[in-house]
């Protein structure tokens, strides 16, 4: 099942400088809250994707730590301002420690 | 007769009494405390915006916009916004973390709602002043899969 997961990003690929720019991410995971009974009554073991970090060139842009309570296949969407060309880089851990990463190449004219 | 329609509609009362009892959801108190354990000190009301639909039909992915009235510069920023839920088996829903390459202090989300409540989000300052903003959602079918 981890094999599905696939981070999916919408970001523009240039931008003035200094143009703050709408960023939108998604992941496709189930966010399992560790409330849900399978079929036996037995209660699924918590497993969501705690974290996502955003870096524009290394340095750190935006930090979100999500609870059980953001929905499945969490969709974040956030501003980033840009002063320069760089590379925007997303990395999503999730509470086995297991982690996925996205980049993508801002023209700035 | 009369006897015995009231004394249905007691038991009636004290049934669906005990089911509301039942289910353990998060309260006001541990949403403040949640929000008191993140961002130390007393919010002022303001700045914080919170947008969400007024009737949420499945409260499985309910969309939700917090935004917070800020210039975002070096000088003077969020640095980050607590979001929390009255309603739901726990308090916390999201931290976010900004800093001023941020640009805005504006974030979208789809949260889970188990039942019609409030939202309440608490912004930090870069200088430690706290805000906050709520929003009340109504929910038709709840959403925590339980």
């Amino acid at each position: 099942m981890a094999d599905d997961i696939k981070p999916r990003l919408r970001v523009p690929t240039t931008a003035k400088k200094g143009e703050v720019i709408e960023v939108k991410t998604l992941i496709t995971h189930p966010m399992e809250t560790g409330q849900r009974k399978d079929g036996d009554g037995k209660i699924v073991p918590r497993l969501i994707v705690n974290t996502l970090a955003v870096t524009y060139n290394g340095k750190p842009v935006l930090n979100a730590r999500l609870e059980p309570a953001v929905a499945a296949n969490p969709y974040l969407a956030f501003f980033v301002k840009v002063e320069e060309s760089g590379t925007l880089k997303f990395t999503w851990t999730d509470d086995n420690k297991q982690s996925w990463t996205a980049e993508s190449k801002i023209e700035v004219a | 007769m009369i006897v015995s329609t009231l004394s249905r509609r007691t038991a009636l009362m004290a049934l669906a009494g005990a089911l509301v009892a039942r289910n353990a959801f998060a309260t006001t108190d541990q949403a403040r405390e949640w929000l008191a354990n993140h961002a130390k000190g007393a919010p002022r009301d303001g700045k914080v915006t919170l947008k969400a639909p007024e009737i949420a039909e499945n409260g499985n992915a309910v969309p939700l916009t917090v935004s917070v009235d800020s210039e975002m510069s070096d000088k003077t920023y969020v640095k980050a916004l607590y979001i929390a839920a009255e309603g739901n088996p726990n308090p916390g829903v999201a931290v976010y973390e900004f800093t001023p390459m941020s640009g805005k202090a504006w974030v979208s989300l789809r949260v889970r709602l188990q039942q019609t409540q409030k939202l309440i989000a608490v912004a930090e300052m870069n200088d430690g002043t706290l805000y906050s903003g709520s929003r009340e959602i109504k929910v038709t079918i709840g959403g925590c899969g339980g």
